[in-house]
């Protein structure tokens, strides 16, 4: 089975957001800022309940903040 | 580099330094007699147990230094949540900890089944509780560094 890639848009929203900075969604979220910039840079696919969390942060649906590139 | 690869460098060095240290002192009164007397296995009954205590203090001393040292020169909050991503790594470092030192028991164990001398044995285990310990610090390097 082909390994799929998760993107993100965490960047873009938080910029969206009045710039929210990376240590303001990570204590929202209730995680590490080492951790939002892991999931930002896509080192880090998050469990489902952090990527809810941090969609509810946004307060946008959760395929808004995270989406799948389908494999070629 | 983030706080926690700095803290894996620190125990990394520091486990080194101190196992290091602790070992060339204690082999100077290694007792030279029969390697099957009861005086060796004290030796390395003790070492083990001081090498325990030995290890505990010196880190805890190492860390609040660190801190310090790290708060100082970065000026940031050093991270009071462990969260999930951190429970994986630490997981996942545990587990290739605990295959380095497996890998290491049996071969203890075999050198007993092949007739060597019980010392044999206690440094090959002592050398894998090493690199075990060593493997925890490299594999959260890694993992936090590269990604889980």
């Amino acid at each position: 089975m082909d390994k799929i890639i998760i993107h993100n848009n965490i960047r873009k929203l938080r910029f969206e957001h009045n710039e929210m900075t990376q240590q303001e969604l990570a204590d929202k979220a209730g995680v590490t800022r080492q951790t939002i910039v892991a999931i930002e840079k896509g080192n880090y696919s998050p469990s489902l309940e952090l990527a809810f969390r941090i969609a509810l942060v946004f307060d946008v649906p959760l395929e808004e903040v995270f989406y799948v590139e389908k494999p070629s | 580099m983030s706080y926690q690869e700095r803290r894996s460098l620190v125990n990394l060095i520091s486990d080194i330094m101190i196992t290091g240290a602790y070992t060339v002192y204690r082999f100077q009164h290694y007792p030279e007699t029969d390697p099957y007397s009861p005086e060796i296995f004290q030796f390395w009954g003790s070492f083990f147990l001081l090498l325990i205590a030995v290890s505990i203090v010196a880190k805890i001393i190492i860390y609040i230094i660190f801190s310090i040292i790290n708060t100082i020169a970065t000026r940031e909050e050093i991270p009071s949540i462990t969260d999930e991503r951190d429970k994986l790594i630490g997981l996942k470092a545990m587990r290739n900890t605990l295959y380095t030192f497996m890998i290491g028991f049996v071969l203890g164990m075999a050198s007993l089944a092949f007739d060597q001398p019980p010392t044999v044995m206690f440094i090959i285990l002592f050398g894998a509780g090493f690199l075990s310990s060593l493997m925890t610090d490299v594999s959260e390097f890694y993992y936090y560094r590269r990604g889980v």
